[in-house]
């Protein structure tokens, strides 16, 4: 019979080995998978796993996807990750980054047509802000009133959702748009734009700001009392405590951090690769960004890896629905399953299977 | 007593890096009240295991009334006759008396018949007990009663006791030797683990004495001096902690009726709390567990902040200030709990010697962490402390209890204090490193700082403190010079009682 053992400490080896044995296990299991759907399984790996990168066919198109996508689950994963090393659970990135987009898009528009090198920093500004104003939202409702996050902040993703479907057919409608929903496209407004900045590689403002954010979190992680005092509340909230934390502050503290950096993912992605507010402009990042902040054990470089990752199976799995007529729900398992693999060869972190004498009385 | 109840033959047990258990042997005989003694880490813990059926034994044999004897688990040891009483309770708060007895039992039988055993259990023994009231509402007194009547329901053989008077008044050590010297005459053999040397002088037939898992000696514990027996769990002359009891200065901090609700629902909220502390004073606080203590800490930390002028150092009102603004000032604490309140389990002794000593040792600048000075520090609190650790990276959770609690202490008493407050600052601790503990918050008063020592050992406070008062449901007695209490009086005192007449002490 197996049996688990606490480790004395956690061990180091296998922090850095489980993302790997559970890309591994996700592949098996995958292929399996993807065996019963009457695929074959090396070809649909390999589809998913390497033809978006080096396939001669694809990677022209969808080697840049690869930083377009992952930019913003970057960015908004490093947020998250803030306060979920705090114990604090902001579910509702998605919201604060809808939030972000159109308040930064609103910015930009009230401005059209004029010109002026200040206009894209100024909507920069604001989409933070906007991502700011909605994660107050469920911080100060938790710090007053106690209310619990999770559920606010995940219920507050379905209210921004409502307000971006009001906002491309009401007030940021393109006035010149023959009617169809959707605010003006920022790639024909140009002091507004994000462009890709070199051709070819996906590169965009909203990636730089994903690799700033990256070394700020990790400066702050190793470095700042900030970061010991977000590592410290997560692990032990009464020694925290103790230790002169505040609760309530840190509350506050990771939704802003969060709610700032899913703002600007928003408002890189509307200016950019989504081009214009739409009903859907959004792509569920802020949801796969989650994923990402676990996938990445909650680490800034493990962030990069995972977002990088993440942002892989995403094209390599549009590929195989493409070209091997995999269904949508068979990706979405594969990928679901990535975060289950991680999830269980977590505990072998802090636990070590032993294998029990048979326990004959 | 010829009557061999249980002989233990030769048990090994060992774990990855230490032998807990080399070749143990010894016999208990029915009827016997037997000590373990031993200092922690000696093996005490591992062999009662093993008579339990917790830890099966590497080698060697154990023999219960003449037939072999190897528990798989608790349950066979039940079975067989053996219970434990265990330092730590296992009960629900939020069930009544019975509903626990009756969880843990095999066939519990209706409410209404086990209802009537335990009361017919408790009064033959002595330990009254209503069978419905919830535990939450009973004191730490009470609620070891509740796990004596559960082992006592399965008519035990052998009944082991893992530290039973560490949460009792004298009064209630008294109650519970009675019972114990009943059920010894009726035969029930008692296996005692206690660190409390007078009290196993008092009550214990034998001793077999423990050090680094090798039986060292076996005597009769009425033939020796309590001194005596420390030396032979320690195996060199204990050092016994003194100073010169110097003169009081100023009062530093002062407490003026302060009111703490509970933290928790069965946590005692303080009611009135008056004390000062004087420079260079070491005032005791002693009191039964749960009677306010930890709220007590928290207030006066910093973590349960109170109306401005209800705390006061130097006579600067500071009960509105947070743990790290009277870190600045100098009022430092050590909580009770190590791991999870004094120290983060899974971090490292660098990153816990941060939490408290950030400011006063100027681990921070411009907020970013001096991780080299950090990891400094905790290397002198481990070498002035005689932490035993491979080194400042270790986790907290994976050192022993005594070397965490060294750990805690050091590193509030190394950032040089103005005013100290310790919650059973020894607790766990074995012999020679409560001494050093003892000594080194005595040297700090010494020094002139403000020490106020919370504990439960009532023998510890008696040894450092200068005034003792005691907390009972949240009230704080007046203190009284520890100097000539007598053991009754302390006993009233913990019980809540103030003799009137005595108020010109303070």
């Amino acid at each position: 019979m197996l049996r688990l053992e606490k480790r004395p400490t956690p061990s180091k080896a296998w922090t850095i080995a489980t993302p790997v044995l559970a890309v591994i296990a996700t592949m098996v299991a995958g292929g399996i998978l993807f065996a019963i759907l009457g695929k074959d399984p090396v070809e649909a790996i390999k589809i998913i796993f390497w033809d978006p990168l080096f396939s001669e066919q694809f990677a022209s198109y969808s080697r840049p996807q690869l930083l377009v996508k992952a930019g913003p689950l970057i960015l908004i994963a490093i947020g998250l990750s803030f306060g979920f090393r705090a114990g604090i659970w902001n579910i509702g990135a998605e919201g604060q980054y809808i939030i972000g987009a159109i308040t930064g898009a609103a910015v930009g528009l009230a401005f059209y047509p004029a010109g002026g090198w200040y206009i894209f920093p100024l909507m920069v500004v604001a989409g933070a802000f906007g991502g700011w104003l909605w994660a107050m939202i469920p911080a100060i409702l938790r710090t007053r009133f106690n209310t619990n996050e999770i559920l606010v902040s995940l219920l507050l993703v379905y209210v921004a959702e409502h307000i971006m479907s009001a906002m491309s057919f009401g007030l940021l409608r393109n006035p010149e748009g023959h009617g169809f929903p959707g605010s003006r496209n920022f790639r024909d407004y140009d002091v507004a734009a994000n462009p890709e900045l070199i051709t070819g590689t996906g590169m965009h403002w909203g990636v730089v700001a994903a690799f700033i954010a990256v070394i700020f979190a990790y400066v702050v992680m190793t470095r700042h009392i900030m970061g010991y005092q977000i590592i410290l509340a997560g692990q032990s909230p009464r020694a925290a405590r103790f230790g002169g934390v505040n609760p309530n502050r840190l509350v506050v503290l990771c939704f802003a951090i969060s709610g700032v950096l899913s703002g600007l993912a928003g408002l890189f992605e509307v200016t950019g690769p989504a081009g214009q507010i739409t009903t859907d402009f959004n792509q569920g990042y802020g949801f796969t960004a989650i994923i990402v902040a676990f996938l990445g054990r909650l680490h800034p470089v493990g962030i990069l890896l995972a977002g990088l990752l993440m942002a892989l199976t995403y094209i390599g799995g549009d590929l195989a629905q493409l070209m091997l007529s995999l269904p949508k729900p068979a990706i979405q398992a594969f990928q679901g399953m990535l975060l289950f693999f991680l999830l269980a060869f977590d505990m072998l972190v802090n636990f070590r299977i032993r294998l029990a004498k048979s326990e004959a009385a | 007593m010829t009557d061999r109840l249980l002989t233990i033959d030769g048990l090994t047990k060992a774990y990855p890096g230490v032998v807990a258990n080399d070749h143990v042997s010894f016999g208990i005989d029915a009827g016997e009240v037997h000590a373990l003694l031993g200092e922690n880490g000696a093996g005490k813990s591992t062999l009662v295991k093993m008579i339990y059926g917790l830890v099966r034994p590497d080698a060697g044999a154990m023999t219960l009334m003449g037939d072999s004897f190897a528990p798989p688990e608790p349950r066979a040891a039940r079975a067989a006759g053996v219970a434990m009483v265990f330092q730590h309770f296992s009960l629900f708060e939020a069930l009544s008396v019975a509903e626990n007895i009756s969880l843990g039992m095999e066939n519990p039988p209706k409410h209404g018949e086990l209802s009537a055993r335990i009361t017919k259990v408790s009064h033959d023994y002595g330990l009254p007990l209503d069978p419905e009231r919830l535990i939450g509402e009973l004191s730490a007194g009470e609620r070891q009663r509740v796990e004596i009547i559960r082992c006592l329901l399965q008519d035990p053989k052998l009944l082991i006791m893992d530290e039973p008077t560490s949460v009792l008044t004298p009064q209630e050590v008294e109650v519970l030797f009675q019972t114990l010297r009943k059920l010894s005459s009726e035969g029930t053999a008692i296996l005692y683990i206690s660190h409390k040397l007078e009290e196993i002088r008092d009550i214990c037939d034998s001793a077999t004495i423990l050090r680094h898992g090798v039986v060292v000696d076996t005597c009769n514990p009425r033939e020796k001096s309590a001194r005596e027996l420390a030396e032979m769990m320690v195996g060199s002359a204990l050092l016994q902690p003194q100073r010169d009891a110097g003169e009081f200065g100023e009062v530093v901090l002062e407490v003026k009726e302060l009111y703490v609700p509970a933290t928790t629902q069965f946590g005692t909220s303080l009611k009135s709390v008056n004390m000062a502390v004087r420079a260079g004073e070491i005032l005791g606080i002693g009191g039964v567990a749960g009677n306010g203590q930890d709220e007590l800490l928290a207030a006066l930390s910093g973590e349960t902040p109170s109306a401005e002028q209800t705390v006061t150092f130097e006579g600067r009102p500071i009960g509105h200030l947070g743990p790290n603004a009277r870190r600045e000032l100098g009022i430092l604490a050590a909580p009770e709990e190590r791991l999870g309140h004094a120290a983060a389990p899974d971090m490292s002794l660098t990153e816990n010697a941060l939490l408290t000593a950030a400011i006063r040792e100027n681990l921070v600048s411009n907020g970013f962490v001096n991780w080299a000075k950090a990891r400094t520090f905790a290397k002198k609190v481990i070498a002035d402390f005689d932490v035993r650790t491979p080194g400042a990276h270790t986790a907290a959770r994976a050192l022993s209890g005594g070397n965490l609690q060294k750990f805690v202490i050091g590193r509030e008493v190394l950032q040089n204090p103005r005013v100290l407050v310790v919650n059973q600052p020894t607790w766990g601790v074995d012999a020679s490193a409560a001494a050093a503990i003892r000594q080194a918050l005595m040297d700090l008063a010494g020094k002139g700082a403000a020490v106020v020592v919370i504990s439960q050992d009532l023998d510890e406070l008696m040894e450092v403190s200068d005034n003792f008062c005691a907390l009972n449901e949240g009230h704080l007695t007046r203190p009284r010079p520890t100097k000539g209490l007598t053991v009754e009086e302390i006993g009233l005192m913990l019980g809540g009682m103030e003799e009137e007449q005595e108020v010109a002490h303070a």
